[in-house]
């Protein structure tokens, strides 16, 4: 239960983290808020032989909004600030629904929103977040940035599209129109434990109350977050009753997401877990997005 | 980069305190084995039983989710640092004293630390706010109830001025 011997390096500036990242590749990790990657070390899951501690790198840590109204959150704010901050309550209350989801209080206060995307663990809640509100990420490198959208981020199980040498900088979210609501829920056996399933929904209304569009994601029901398009085309020209809720959520459970089960749930459980959230958050976000 | 030793300088419990250590060494088993500090416990050493929670520039984390060399320049709070002598205790301390709220004690440190700065943020809890805070914490002797209502309890005395909760 002790980490193997590692080298170990703080730099104080993302250039000189950059450099590192270059020189070492794949023998290096980066260590966030090491939330997942210290367990995993002292369990010697993962034995990297270099830590890149981005820790000391000032400056990677903020919310703020853009002229456009996108929220721009550094890869290094820690998800105890989306809990509360206002912006994100404001500008993407996604984030603020599902981060109290994300572990322990104590885990929050130290692990960070770019950690968790970039660890990519088909049971968190932030990689959901991320595709449901359809999130960018920007990867730096030494020579120059790049922005992924969260589809092409999410690559399958623990795996991303970040290259060895890119470190996740900045989380770009888009502004939402007007009457759209999201919500998030899950279940898990006990407070802070990983949720055997859960899912994120957002759904825009037109003028009329009607279902303009809608997304759900879902965790733990594959390789990666799950997202479901053919449950999200049943609502749309729909009004949100429970019944058309259920309905999508109902093909979203059978049809589109592939659970594998674990030593608390079957697949069958999960799926049933799904259908009933699902159903519960379609017609939160819908209420929310008239309200 | 070539040494596999690195100094820290850190603050615990308002002492300042200089090693040279390696990186993989664990702040948990840095503040215990170095430090003489054994009041923080270990149990699971990944982040799920809360018995090594500290206070991290005042805010509780997990002591053995952080290595040692990461603590450098920062100020850390362990139980140790709560109670001003050996002859006294503080209040949350007296609060757990008043209602019975450990048996082995194992996981009372941890829980201490976490609800020190709650206590100071929520004078006025609900009970479900305390439990919700509490899910970080196993104890596999009270089943929570007497913890819970030591908590509570030190939140009212905090708001009968008989010793803010926050010390």
């Amino acid at each position: 239960m002790k980490p193997p011997p590692f080298e170990y390096m703080a730099p104080e500036t993302l250039p000189e983290a950059l450099a590192a990242a270059r020189e070492h590749g794949g023998e290096a990790k980066l260590l966030a808020g090491g939330q997942s990657l210290v367990p995993s070390m002292n369990f010697r899951v993962s034995t990297p032989s270099l830590l890149i501690d981005l820790n000391r790198i000032p400056d990677l840590d903020y919310i703020r909004r853009d002229p456009d109204g996108s929220l721009r959150i550094g890869a290094m704010t820690r998800q105890h600030r989306l809990e509360t901050d206002a912006l994100v309550r404001e500008a993407a209350s996604l984030l603020a629904h599902a981060a109290p989801f994300i572990a322990h209080p104590q885990i929050r206060n130290r692990g960070t929103l770019g950690g968790s995307l970039a660890h990519a663990d088909p049971a968190a809640e932030l990689p959901v977040v991320a595709l449901a509100l359809e999130a960018r990420m920007q990867a730096a490198t030494n020579e120059g940035r790049r922005w992924i959208e969260a589809k092409d981020f999410f690559q399958g199980m623990f795996t991303t599209s970040l290259a060895p040498e890119e470190i996740l900088v900045e989380i770009a979210l888009p502004r939402q129109p007007g009457r759209t609501g999201v919500a998030f829920d899950e279940f898990a056996r006990r407070r802070g434990d990983y949720a055997l399933m859960g899912v994120a929904a957002l759904v825009r209304l037109d003028g009329k109350g009607v279902c303009e569009s809608a997304r759900l994601v879902f965790l733990n029901a594959g390789d990666g977050p799950v997202v479901a398009p053919e449950a999200a085309a049943l609502l749309q020209g729909q009004n949100v009753t429970p019944k058309t809720a259920e309905a999508a959520a109902r093909h979203a459970a059978e049809k589109e997401i592939e659970p594998i089960g674990n030593l608390h749930a079957t697949p069958a459980f999960q799926r049933h877990l799904a259908r009933v959230l699902a159903t519960r958050v379609i017609v939160s976000a819908s209420q929310r997005a008239a309200a | 980069m070539t040494t596999n030793l690195r100094p820290v300088s850190l603050k615990v419990n308002g002492k300042t305190y200089r090693h040279v250590v390696e990186p993989r060494l664990l702040l948990s088993d840095f503040l215990r084995h170095e430090l003489g500090l054994t009041g923080t416990h270990v149990g699971c050493e990944h982040g799920v039983c809360g018995a090594c929670t500290i206070l991290f520039d005042g805010q509780p984390v997990r002591s053995c989710l952080i290595l040692a060399v990461q603590a450098d320049g920062h100020e850390l709070t362990t139980v140790e640092g709560l109670s001003p002598g050996p002859e006294s205790l503080h209040p949350l301390q007296e609060a757990f004293w008043t209602t019975h709220a450990l048996q082995c004690g194992f996981c009372t440190p941890g829980i201490l630390m976490t609800f020190i700065p709650f206590l100071e943020s929520n004078p006025n809890p609900t009970e479900e706010q305390v439990r919700h805070m509490l899910s970080g914490n196993l104890c596999r002797c009270t089943g929570y109830q007497h913890i819970v209502e030591a908590i509570l309890l030190a939140a009212e005395r905090g708001r009968q001025g008989r010793g803010a909760a926050g010390g």
